[in-house]
């Protein structure tokens, strides 16, 4: 177990490692130079080019760069190159107006997909698991832009509530019922939007897990003995079917960073993938290799906590 | 004898033979299965349908003088809905549309949605097969070294070349021309050396130095599978959006960049593929013959292994076609004049109430295709699952 630990960690600084080289490279290949950042701009005399660059270390070779950087990132002291923010700090707040996104859209993931996944499965090949497939296509195919589309029209044609930011703008000293209503419409959407993907891929794993186990000996063993259907459906089968789904809480980890990009700049919604869209368009390259090395560490995290609940939940893994 | 029903020609020739399978081509014994799943055989039927329309859109809209004109801008008949009738006094002679109505309307510069939404399924059907194409490229090609060559390990040698190499050129990258060069031809030399070696190998003990020279050290699979850890360590989206955003715009490097980001599941099906067909008898057999790898690998195996990589590409085309779908919205990608599904999305954002046809044809139309090439992959899957066809 320990010698478990010891080798995944050393494995796991290893590939951050390459990943932390792999990003900086990318960023800093690609052509134009973030001193160019608008040349209409009359600010942006020459002298300004100048100092920008001398401040940004930008006339060293990129290996100092390259130290200067992540030696910056480890000691916190890392600057966005835009408005001169400490970026750990700029990123703190924008996961703050992310985390609500994040904890609604997997609870409704984890709490729809599973009810879902087993029902079709019990009833393999009826006209609900039928059409439960067909809807799980529907909304992995749907692209995540379209479908806000359509639910922005229909909650504002039929409820008449406004939905995009965080809160109708000047909604300040109203009663504290409305505050909250207005606060929760603003949330369900996005969160919504955030979770379809994940329903439907999940629920379909759930329902082949299940007609897995479904298929064992063990569970025709206990419908013959004369267990209720009840029984023999949730006790035994579907407790050996959630083996996999422990360890997926592992794999949720990265997700908190994730963000959607694209729901989040359609509900103008001040979060991590919106801030990250805002620091490509700018070219704010501190807060594009940070958001990228988080997201990394964070999926680094996730696998790593996954293998240990492996380890735990099932007994016939010994390493 | 037992004369099979299903085969009611020939007979005469099968009496003569003693098995009496039922004589189905792989191709046959595949459609049968195939077309009892009616949700696959609707998404082929439409996949079918999107690569002629995405054919004829490009015949149609391309050229100096297009038949239909997408960005011919008519200010007056901007935002008509659906199969509106033109306003034939307001229009100059050689600006009505040719159709003689707006099929899907006009967007807010009064271009031709029908003729658009044709030239953008060219990009959607271009992009999808051109980036997957590049994925299972570099999926083949890394995911078969890893199964098959995987055990082998890179000696010190190898690693001291190889280390030396990537550094040189990391250097030169990162301007320490110089420097680089030097490493290079360090690595160069080690490599003669090696060679050198290898010829005047005679005596058979050797000595400690040459020991380590030829020390194994991790194996190939350790280094291909580390190499895709890494890149799944990446948001795939994020990244693609910042090397998109960095990169000129052009419909050529949205492909490669959605290629060169997706290869890794493809990479990991078709190495276990090959880790389980090498150590089977038919590849035993062809090894037993004397033939070389290239032609193992390339008439023996691959042909058993493509199953699930064409499952993973039919699906990969559709996530390709979602993310190039979802960077135009962004804005980034195909520059203006030329429409694409996603700009033409963009575009109606502003007008989802007065115009809501300009999101849900563009909208409607992903959907479709994503759809389609989804079912299509999943039927695909069903099909090609050798526990389903024993069942018969």
């Amino acid at each position: 177990m320990l010698s478990f630990i010891g080798r995944s960690m050393v494995q796991k600084i290893i590939t951050l490692f390459f990943v932390s080289i792999v990003s900086f490279l990318i960023i800093h290949l690609a052509p134009g130079e973030p001193s160019q950042v608008d040349p209409t701009n009359p600010k942006f005399t020459p002298e300004m080019v100048e100092k920008f660059r001398e401040a940004f270390h930008l006339d060293e070779p990129l290996y100092v760069q390259y130290l200067y950087f992540y030696g910056d990132l480890f000691s916190g002291k890392t600057i966005s190159w835009k408005d001169n923010q400490p970026v750990l700090k700029k990123i703190w707040e924008r996961f703050l107006n992310s985390l609500p996104l994040f904890i609604v859209g997997t609870i409704l993931t984890w709490t729809i997909s599973f009810p879902v996944g087993i029902r079709s499965a019990l009833f393999r090949g009826g006209i609900y698991d039928r059409s439960s497939t067909f809807f799980a296509y529907l909304l992995i195919s749907i692209p995540g832009f379209f479908f806000a589309y359509i639910l922005i029209i229909f909650v504002v044609t039929q409820f008449q509530v406004p939905v995009i930011g965080m809160e109708t703008f000047g909604i300040g000293d109203t009663a504290w019922s409305n505050r909250a209503m207005d606060r929760i419409w603003h949330l369900l959407l996005p969160s919504l939007l955030g979770a379809t993907g994940g329903i439907a891929v999940l629920s379909r794993y759930v329902r082949s897990q299940m007609l897995e186990v479904e298929g064992q000996d063990y569970v025709r063993t206990a419908k013959a003995k004369g267990l209720a259907p009840d029984q023999v459906h949730y006790k035994h089968a579907l407790r050996n079917a959630l083996l996999p789904f422990v360890t997926m809480f592992g794999l949720i980890l990265p997700g908190l960073i994730g963000g959607s990009v694209i729901i989040e700049s359609i509900f103008a919604w001040p979060g991590m993938g919106r801030m990250g869209y805002e620091a490509i368009l700018a070219r704010d390259y501190p807060i594009i290799l940070t958001l990228n090395f988080v997201s990394a560490v964070l999926v680094l995290i996730g696998t790593f906590i996954s293998d240990l609940l492996y380890l735990v939940v099932d007994p016939r893994i010994r390493l | 004898m037992d004369v099979n029903p299903h085969t009611d020609t020939d007979t005469q020739d099968y009496l003569l033979d003693e098995p009496l399978a039922p004589k189905r081509t792989r191709f046959e014994e595949f459609w049968r299965l195939f077309k009892q799943n009616r949700l696959a055989i609707a998404g082929m039927v439409f996949f079918i349908l999107f690569f002629v329309v995405a054919i004829i859109g490009l015949a149609l809209t391309s050229g100096n003088d297009p038949y239909l004109d997408p960005a011919l801008v008519r200010l007056q008949e901007k935002l008509r809905p659906p199969l509106a009738k033109p306003n034939f006094e307001m229009l100059q002679p050689d600006e009505a549309p040719t159709l003689g109505v707006y099929v899907f309307g006009t967007d807010d510069l009064g271009r031709d949605v029908f003729a658009r939404m044709l030239q953008g399924s060219w990009v959607s059907l271009t992009v999808g097969f051109v980036a997957v194409g590049i994925a299972i490229i570099i999926g083949i090609f890394l995911g078969g070294i890893a199964g098959y060559y995987g055990q082998r390990h890179i000696q010190i040698n190898q690693l001291i070349v190889g280390g030396f190499l990537a550094a040189g050129l990391l250097l030169i990258i990162f301007d320490l021309f110089w420097v680089g060069m030097v490493l290079i031809i360090c690595s160069l030399a080690c490599r003669l050396l090696t060679v050198l070696i290898k010829k005047s190998a005679g005596a058979k003990a050797k000595p400690a130095w040459k020991r380590f020279w030829y020390f194994n050290t991790i194996s190939v699979d350790t280094l291909i599978m580390r190499f895709v850890d890494i890149m799944l360590c990446f948001p795939s989206f994020f990244l693609i959006l910042t090397v998109v955003a960095l990169l000129p715009a052009s419909i050529y490097n949205i492909m490669i960049v959605i290629g060169l980001t997706s290869w890794m599941g493809t990479t990991r099906f078709v190495r276990a593929e090959f880790l389980s067909l090498r150590e089977q008898d038919f590849v035993a057999a062809a090894r037993a013959l004397g033939l070389n790898d290239y032609r193992i690998i390339f008439r023996h195996m691959m042909p058993n292994a493509v199953a699930p990589v064409l499952v993973s590409a039919t699906i990969g085309i559709a996530s390709a076609i979602l993310t190039e779908a979802g960077l135009s919205f962004l804005g980034f990608g195909v520059p203006p004049p030329h429409a694409t599904w996603g700009n033409i999305l963009s575009g109606g954002k502003g007008f989802i109430f007065d115009a809501p046809w300009l999101t849900f044809v563009p909208g409607f139309a992903i959907l479709m295709v994503v759809l389609s090439f989804n079912l299509f992959g999943e039927g695909l899957r069903d099909v090609l699952n050798p526990k389903l066809r024993e069942r018969q």
